[in-house]
C-alpha cells in the first residue's frame, strides 16, 4: 500500500459513495453555487452563536451524506472529522449528534483531504467497510479564532482571505458507485518563516509544491496524468506563488490544469473576499460539490486535490512565531 | 485655513497609522498603543499643546490626543497637590472619554447581541 516515500496507494480503492455540502450565504452568491446540496441564505443558520451555526452546517452536511447514500447513521461505522476550532468543537458536537465512533483530526485547511485520506484508509485497509470523512469552517468563528471578532471591524489587507462558510462530508465504502480514491500523500510541515496571519496564501504556497513534487515522484507520474490538479486556499497571492516554484523546480503543470478552491468558491473580482476563499469548508465543500459533480458528469477522469493548512495557533502568532505549513494530495479517478 | 491644517495634521497622524499597519505589520493593538504612547511622549516635551493650538481637531480627534491627555492631566494635578497628583491626575482630562466608553458599550449591549 505504501508507495514511495509517503503515498499510500490503495489496491482495491475506496469508492465515494456519497457526499454532502452546505455553504451560506457569500458562497452561494459565487460561481459554484448550483453544485452544493443547501444554500443558506444567513449567517446564523438560526443558531444564538456562530459556534453552533458551524455544528449545524457539519450536522446538515453529515445527515445529508448519508441520506444520500441511503445509509442510517448507526451503519457509518467511522467518524473522521476535524475543523479550525480550539479543540475542534465543531467536529466533536457534530460528531456527539451523530453517534458513529470519532476520530478527530486537525490539519486546519488541509482536514477535508487528511480526513478523506485516513478514511479511505480505514476502509481500504479492511478495518471498516463505511467511513465518513467530514469538515466544516464558518467565517465569523475562524475570524474570532484566528484574527478578531467580526463586530469589531478590524481592517484586513488585499493579501487576507476570506474563511468560506460551510460544510462538506463524504462518505467513502469498499463497494458501491462514484468515484474511487486511488492514492494520498501525506504532507510534510514546510515553514520558510512567514509570520503574516493575513498572508497565508503565501505561507502554505511551498507546502501545496512539495506534496504536489512528493506525490508525482512517489507514483512516477507527471502533471499530465491527471485532468485537473487543484489546490485547497492558496488564493489569489500563494496560488500564482506555488505556480512559480513548480515552474523553477521544472514541473510541466502546463500539461494539466492548475486551479485553486479558494479562487474557483467566489467571484474574486466582484465578492469582497480579499484574496479568495480559505478554511477547512473551502477545498471541502469545492471537492465533494463541484469537482465530484464534474467527475460524475464525464468532464474529468483524474483529479489531485492538493488541500492546504496553516498550522499556527492565536499564542503562536502572538508569540511571534512563523507559520507551519502542511499540504494532503488525495487522488480520486471516475 | 485652520480647517485645512486640521485636515493635513489629523490625516498625517493616521497616515502613520495606517503604515504602521500596512509596511511595519504591527497588529491594532500595538498601533493604536504606539500612537498613544507617542502622544504622552510629545505632551512631555511640550509638543503637543501647540500642534492642537495649530491644527484643533486635527490633533484632539486620533488616538495620539489620549496619549496627551494622560500626561496633561497628570502634570497639572502634580503641580496642585504634589506627587500624588501623578496617580490622581491621569484620568483628570480622560475620564469624560473613558466614561463614554463604558457607557455607549452598555446602552450599545442592551440592544443589540454581540456573537463576537
Amino acid at each position: 500500500m505504501r508507495q514511495g516515500e509517503r503515498t499510500w496507494v490503495f489496491p482495491t480503492p475506496p469508492v465515494i459513495v456519497s457526499t454532502g455540502t452546505v455553504v451560506g450565504p457569500d458562497e452561494g452568491a459565487g460561481p459554484l453555487a448550483a453544485d452544493f446540496d443547501l444554500v443558506h441564505p444567513d449567517l446564523e443558520i438560526g443558531q444564538p452563536s456562530w459556534e453552533k451555526a458551524e455544528r449545524a452546517l457539519m450536522e446538515q452536511a453529515s445527515d445529508i451524506a448519508a441520506s444520500k447514500a441511503g445509509l442510517a447513521k448507526g451503519q457509518i461505522q467511522y467518524y473522521v472529522g476535524g475543523d479550525l476550532l480550539n479543540q475542534i468543537i465543531s467536529s466533536t458536537f457534530a460528531a456527539r449528534t451523530f453517534g458513529a465512533p470519532y476520530l478527530g483530526v486537525f490539519g486546519a485547511c488541509s482536514t477535508s483531504m487528511e480526513s478523506l485520506a485516513i478514511a479511505s484508509l480505514i476502509v481500504a485497509s479492511g478495518a471498516g467497510d463505511c467511513a465518513m470523512a467530514g469538515t466544516s469552517s464558518h467565517n465569523c468563528t475562524a475570524e474570532k479564532q484566528f484574527r478578531y471578532p467580526t463586530e469589531y471591524g478590524s481592517q484586513k489587507p488585499p493579501t487576507a482571505q476570506y474563511t468560506v462558510t460551510g460544510a462538506g462530508a463524504a462518505i467513502v465504502a469498499r463497494h458501491g458507485d462514484g468515484p474511487r480514491v486511488t492514492a494520498a500523500t501525506i504532507g510534510k510541515i514546510v515553514d520558510l518563516g512567514i509570520k503574516d496571519p493575513f498572508n497565508m496564501g503565501a505561507a502554505m504556497a511551498p507546502a501545496a509544491v512539495d506534496t504536489i513534487q512528493g506525490h508525482l515522484q512517489d507514483m512516477g507520474r507527471e502533471p499530465g496524468d491527471y485532468d485537473l490538479i487543484v489546490t485547497g486556499d492558496l488564493a489569489g497571492v500563494g496560488h500564482p506563488i506555488a505556480a512559480d516554484l513548480l515552474q523553477r523546480n521544472g514541473v510541466p503543470m502546463e500539461r494539466t490544469t492548475f486551479r485553486d478552491c479558494g479562487l474557483m468558491i467566489y467571484d474574486v473580482a466582484k465578492q469582497k473576499v480579499q484574496a479568495g476563499g480559505s478554511g477547512c469548508a473551502c477545498s471541502a465543500v469545492v471537492a465533494y460539490g463541484h469537482l465530484l459533480k464534474r467527475m460524475k458528469q464525464g468532464e474529468l477522469k483524474r483529479i489531485l486535490v492538493v488541500a492546504t493548512g496553516s498550522l499556527l495557533s492565536p499564542l503562536s502568532y502572538q508569540q511571534g512565531e512563523t507559520i507551519p505549513c502542511i499540504a494532503h494530495a488525495v487522488s480520486i479517478e471516475a | 485655513m485652520q480647517y485645512l491644517w486640521a485636515f493635513l495634521v489629523g490625516g498625517g497622524i493616521c497616515l502613520i497609522g495606517q503604515l504602521l499597519f500596512d509596511v511595519a505589520k504591527l497588529t491594532p493593538a500595538h498601533t493604536m498603543a504606539l500612537l498613544v504612547v507617542a502622544g504622552a511622549v510629545a505632551d512631555g516635551l511640550g509638543l503637543y499643546e501647540p500642534l492642537i493650538k495649530f491644527a484643533g481637531a486635527g490633533a484632539t480627534v486620533p488616538i495620539t490626543s489620549f496619549g496627551n491627555a494622560l500626561v496633561h492631566g497628570a502634570l497639572s494635578e502634580l503641580k496642585r497637590d504634589g506627587w500624588i497628583g501623578v496617580i490622581t491626575g491621569i484620568f483628570e482630562v480622560t475620564s469624560a472619554g473613558i466614561s463614554a466608553a463604558i457607557i455607549f458599550s452598555f446602552l450599545a449591549a442592551l440592544v443589540v447581541k454581540p456573537k463576537g
